[in-house]
């Protein structure tokens, strides 16, 4: 059977066995013990032709609710953003696409350069002096970030506050669980970290403070402060990223003093897809990086003086140092960083505002309304992004499921991660959403409520 | 392929132009101040570069155009498995049912994607032998470590806590270092002279303390392990688990199967073996099949079935948690079940018989001209070695290497693994044409004899790239990692 | 290539007494190995190092290479030229690329480093 993607035909099968020595392909496999050949044919289905293949495929797709289909009030760590069209229409050109990580720099100075580019970009939105080329997603980097904090400072109690994404601190949870590291959780006020206890928990044992902000209730953060408690006792100030757009009109963590800055890099150009890939983001302290993990793309010059790229300080990574480098990471998520870089350059220094303000205002108007609903309240005081939480007269969950057939997709129910706050949506507005959406919505709410 | 040079974003810069309009807000506005203390607020914007749209089309699409990529042409990455990516498999990825879901989007929505991913673990159980598979992991390392934890956790269960993981010396670098990050020993076994692992020396290695032999296999030199059902009977005497890495898993496909040769666990590098494109260094997809003793220990959550509906479970008691937020790297499971699907089992066998008569045959034709460390037949790939040409005309691998980006190839893997001297690794996949092969092969011998006849043109190699040999100690010296306006 | 006066250990650093206090440094034969040095990291002042233990890191851009310490005792000096000028490392690892100065605690350790001729030996050289 001629297989799509295998050119050989049976007579250069047969030509080629030839040249090689041997008179079967079966001869090729003589070295596996017998013992262990799978002596039947591998029980899947019969191949497809690819008009049976698209149409399962888009069977499948079709029995999803997708965020094109329902109007979208859901956020939580992974956002509804608009993404212009020239971002993966550049980003899933097959250069970029099928590309491996660029080690022949000689041949792939385009994805090292857009790679120079996407560290620059970040460190501008961030105000850091170093970003890394990409992590996993924004957990398993806020994860890694907790443990250079620990390398870097040599001490090994980590304060987390209770308002980073509970998933990402579960995450750092199973990361740090075997390094000796120990976490403690620093609890809430007002939707915030409570500073009065950070400060009490805060000693010379203490490696890093890690807030993250906007927070996961959307709630914005005192980094300031944070940052100065934490500095205070040698610790670092560890600042995780759920929706790195706030970072258009929000005061960025390099300004206030954070040491490490990590987290999910998603809304910058990249889809909803169930959950990943993502985009792990990574930045620290022009002193601090020799000890980041993950590659970096350095600029430098060729032998005859052009200017050029390359991959550089690999002597941290695993492929040098072995056992001893700072992380295991090998593949990354660079096609999602060049998107990142697409989607930065495309907003550009004025678009990055504006979209930040944007889901400012929308998030801002949608709360207003919905808290004038008889019995809906808002859970907290604090100032938000673009996502709040609401107390609800009936139980979250349940009016997710009134909405839905209104073609609606509502918050997170809170419960499933904060028992005392079963009564808490976690909505999110971003600027995709709009007015006449936010007032349907609202209404809708009403009706479904009463 | 000289395409120019490509000046940096930054510099394209110029202010008042932009190349995404966003609306003005169809909401009342109120002063920011009202919504947000002013001392949240950012001053300045980060600097930005202001361009136009069809300035951000040509850039990168020129950058584009200073790439090597598979879609270009031959790619011969030992332990990359760089075969070719089917463009439906793309198409499918971006339907909206997919690329637009979000995570927590109530399950009735999610079906079609709780059913993909379900089915793809029964398939890739089918075709590793394995019972459970988790998708969590986001790349081959990710699910080394992810592994590594259930063992752990297994092994504390028992009661145990051991402290050693044991890796062959010709092991990816990231098996060594996962270990580490698990918070185990690494303990190094070497190969014999037919380069597969010395059993001799694997017995004094192992002990009660070992919690884990981690094995590639075939190995990195591409070499089937000839005494894999020793090597099983050994690890498994001392009760510890046996671990496969499954980057070469390509040439095995419907030919013999993990956990029929006795692994525990192993983990599956889907942007390998399942044809999904690296994206110039990821994303890829990690997945980590284990034998039911290991299954209580898988993250959560685990996808399952009941009747026709199909749930995320989070009710598992002895998980090891979560090793990153929600489920995986959905959109290259897409891709992967799509060339599952598209291959069938037949096709996959295909895949793995092509694979290595493609890479015996290009041994063939490369043995007269290069040293060939351990002369077997060879599966997916083979190691030769440049250490010849080294002594008898200074030229290193990395010259020859980087010669052949004159020929407008891409290299192979050079200095691994690191048991081989001057190490060539050489994987073709099946992917190729033998017209490919033969002209990559000439390529080669060309090499050589250039070698011998004028070594200073290869060592000054390579002359026709965009750029010629960077300055990677200046690089790494005074790293500059990011621009600044001057 | 390596002064006679010298003690060597099998890692290739070298050590030199004066007045009491032990200099330390790699040999030229590490030195080439690793080719270009691009970093060095080493331990602040008052550092204690155990004899052949590793106290700092040399670096390379594709090698990295732990620094043993020859011998016990207090790092009293450290040469922070290197910081920025790692390359002296390669030029003059003998006089100006020298790593630290150890206050040591049993110079009787000093002995049971190599002379020149069982390092040479060591190194293929003899």
């Amino acid at each position: 059977m001629p297989v799509q993607y295998i050119p050989v035909t049976e007579e250069e099968r047969q030509e080629m066995l030839r040249v090689i020595g041997v008179d079967s392909i079966e001869a090729l496999f003589a070295d596996i013990p017998p013992a262990v050949r799978l002596k039947r044919p591998l029980n899947i289905e019969p191949p497809l032709s690819d008009l049976e293949l698209w149409a399962l495929l888009r069977g499948l797709a079709d029995q999803n609710g997708h965020c094109d289909r329902y109007t979208c009030f859901l956020g939580a760590g992974a956002y509804d953003h608009y993404v212009p069209s020239v971002v993966w229409h550049l980003a899933s050109r097959g250069e970029f696409l099928t590309a491996y990580t660029p080690y022949q720099a000689e041949i792939m100075q385009g994805e090292l350069q857009a790679i120079y580019e996407y560290q620059t970009l970040l460190c501008e939105l961030l105000a850091m002096d170093v970003a890394n080329a990409s992590m996993y997603d924004g957990a398993s980097a806020l994860a890694e970030a907790t443990v250079m904090a620990r390398d870097l400072t040599r001490r090994n109690r980590i304060l987390v506050s209770r308002a980073v994404h509970p998933e990402y601190r579960q995450v750092i949870q199973t990361y740090t669980r075997h390094l000796g590291m120990e976490i403690v959780e620093v609890p809430l006020q007002e939707g915030v970290t409570d500073l009065d206890v950070a400060r009490d928990l805060l000693s010379e044992q203490v490696a890093a403070l890690v807030l993250q902000i906007p927070n996961f209730f959307g709630c914005i953060e005192d980094g300031q402060t944070a940052s100065d408690l934490a500095h205070r006792h040698g610790a670092l100030l560890v600042v995780g990223i759920g929706e790195p757009l706030a970072m258009g009109i929000l005061r960025p963590p390099g300004e206030y003093g954070a040491d490490i800055v990590a987290g999910e890099g998603q809304p910058l150009g990249n889809h909803l897809n169930f959950g990943g890939p993502y985009l792990g983001m990574m930045a620290t302290r022009q002193e601090y990086v020799r000890r980041i993990p993950g590659r970096l793309v350095g600029a430098t010059v060729d032998v005859e003086g052009r200017k050029g790229f390359v991959l550089t300080l690999q002597t941290r990574e695993q492929h040098i140092r072995r056992e001893k480098a700072t992380s295991n990471i090998c593949t990354n998520e660079s096609l999602n960083a060049l998107a990142a870089a697409i989607y930065m350059v495309a907003l550009g220094k004025q678009g990055i505002q504006k979209v930040a303000e944007l889901n400012l205002r929308k998030a801002h108007y949608a709360k207003t309304r919905i808290r004038e609903i008889q019995g809906f309240s808002l859970a907290f005081r604090t100032p938000t992004f673009h996502e709040f939480v609401v107390r609800c007269p009936l139980p979250p969950e349940e009016l997710n499921r009134r909405l839905l057939p209104h073609g609606i997709i509502g918050g997170l129910p809170l419960g499933r991660f904060y028992p005392e706050l079963a009564d808490g949506w976690l909505l999110c507005v971003t600027e995709a959403r709009s007015r006449d959406e936010i007032d349907r919505f609202v209404d809708l709410v009403k009706e479904v409520a009463a | 392929m000289n395409p120019r040079e490509v000046p940096l974003i930054f510099e394209e810069s110029v202010p008042g132009r932009v190349a995404t309009r966003f609306p003005d807000p169809d909401v009342p506005v109120v002063p920011l101040e009202e919504i947000i203390p002013k001392d949240y607020l950012r001053e300045r914007p980060p600097e930005f570069p202001e361009v136009s749209e069809p300035e951000v089309v040509r850039h990168f699409t020129w950058l584009s155009r200073r790439n090597y990529a598979v879609d270009l042409g031959f790619y011969p990455l030992g332990s990359c498995t760089m075969k070719y990516n089917p463009k439906i498999n793309e198409d499918a990825a971006r339907l909206p049912g997919f690329s637009r879901l979000h995570p927590y989007a109530p399950e009735e929505l999610a079906q079609g994607a709780l059913r993909l991913m379900w089915e793809l673990e029964q398939l890739l159980c089918e075709i590793s032998g394995m019972d459970r598979v988790t998708f969590q992991p986001a790349a081959g390392a990710h699910g080394e470590l992810t592994a590594l934890m259930m063992i752990r956790a297994a092994l504390e269960d028992r009661g145990e806590r051991r402290t050693k993981v044991v890796v062959p010396d010709s092991a990816h670098g990231t098996n060594p270092a996962s270990a580490a990050m698990c918070g185990y020993q690494v303990v190094v076994v070497r190969s014999d002279d037919r380069g597969n692992v010395d059993i001799q020396h694997l017995r004094q290695v192992m002990d009660e303390q070992v919690a884990a032999f981690m094995l590639t296999n075939p190995n990195t030199l591409g070499l089937f392990e000839e005494h894999i059902l020793e090597i099983e009977e050994i690890v498994h005497g001392y009760g510890a688990f046996l671990y496969l890495d499954g980057a070469n898993l390509n040439a095995m496909l419907g030919i013999t199967r993990p956990g029929d040769q006795g692994f525990d666990v192993m983990h599956f590098n889907l942007h390998k073996t399942f044809s999904t494109p690296h994206g110039g260094g990821g994303p890829g997809a990690g997945p980590v099949g284990v034998k039911n003793v290991l299954a209580p220990y898988l993250p959560v959550p685990t996808v399952e079935r009941e009747g026709e509906r199909f749930y995320l479970n989070y009710n598992r008691p002895k998980t090891i948690g979560k090793i990153r937020a929600f489920y995986g790297n959905f959109a290259v499971l897409v891709r992967a079940y799509a060339y599952i699907r598209a291959l069938g089992g037949e096709g996959l066998r295909q895949v793995a018989e092509t694979a290595v008569l493609n890479a015996n045959y290009l041994l063939t034709l490369l043995r007269p001209y290069f040293d060939l460390p351990y002369n077997r037949l060879c599966k997916h790939e083979f190691v030769l070695s440049g250490r010849r040409q080294k002594k008898e005309y200074g030229v290193t691998t990395r010259d020859m290497a980087k010669r052949l980006l004159d020929y407008g190839y891409h290299a192979p893997t050079i200095y691994f693994p690191l048991i081989v001297e001057e190490a060539i690794m050489i994987e073709p996949t099946e992917t190729e044409t033998r017209k490919t092969l033969d002209a990559f092969a000439e390529a080669m011998r060309r090499i050589a004899e250039e070698a011998a006849t004028n070594p200073e043109l290869v060592r000054s190699a390579p002359h026709t790239t965009p750029v010629k040999r960077l300055d990677e100690v200046q690089a790494a010296r005074n790293p500059n990692l990011r621009w600044r306006p001057t | 290539m390596y002064p006679e006066e010298l003690r060597y250990s099998t890692e290739h650093e070298w050590a030199r007494l004066e007045n009491g206090r032990v200099r330390v440094g790699i040999t030229k034969f590490a030195a080439d190995r690793l080719s270009d040095v691009v970093f060095v990291e080493l331990p602040p002042v008052g550092t204690e190092v155990q004899f052949m233990q590793p106290f700092g890191v040399v670096e390379s851009v594709k090698a990295v290479s732990d620094l043993y310490a020859p011998v016990s005792g207090k790092v009293v000096e450290v040469n922070e030229a290197l910081k920025d000028h790692p390359e002296i490392l390669n030029q003059d690892p003998y006089g100006e690329g020298w790593l630290v100065v150890i206050e040591p605690t049993d110079l009787s350790e000093l002995q049971k480093l190599l002379g020149r001729d069982e390092y040479l030996k060591l190194i293929g050289e003899a």
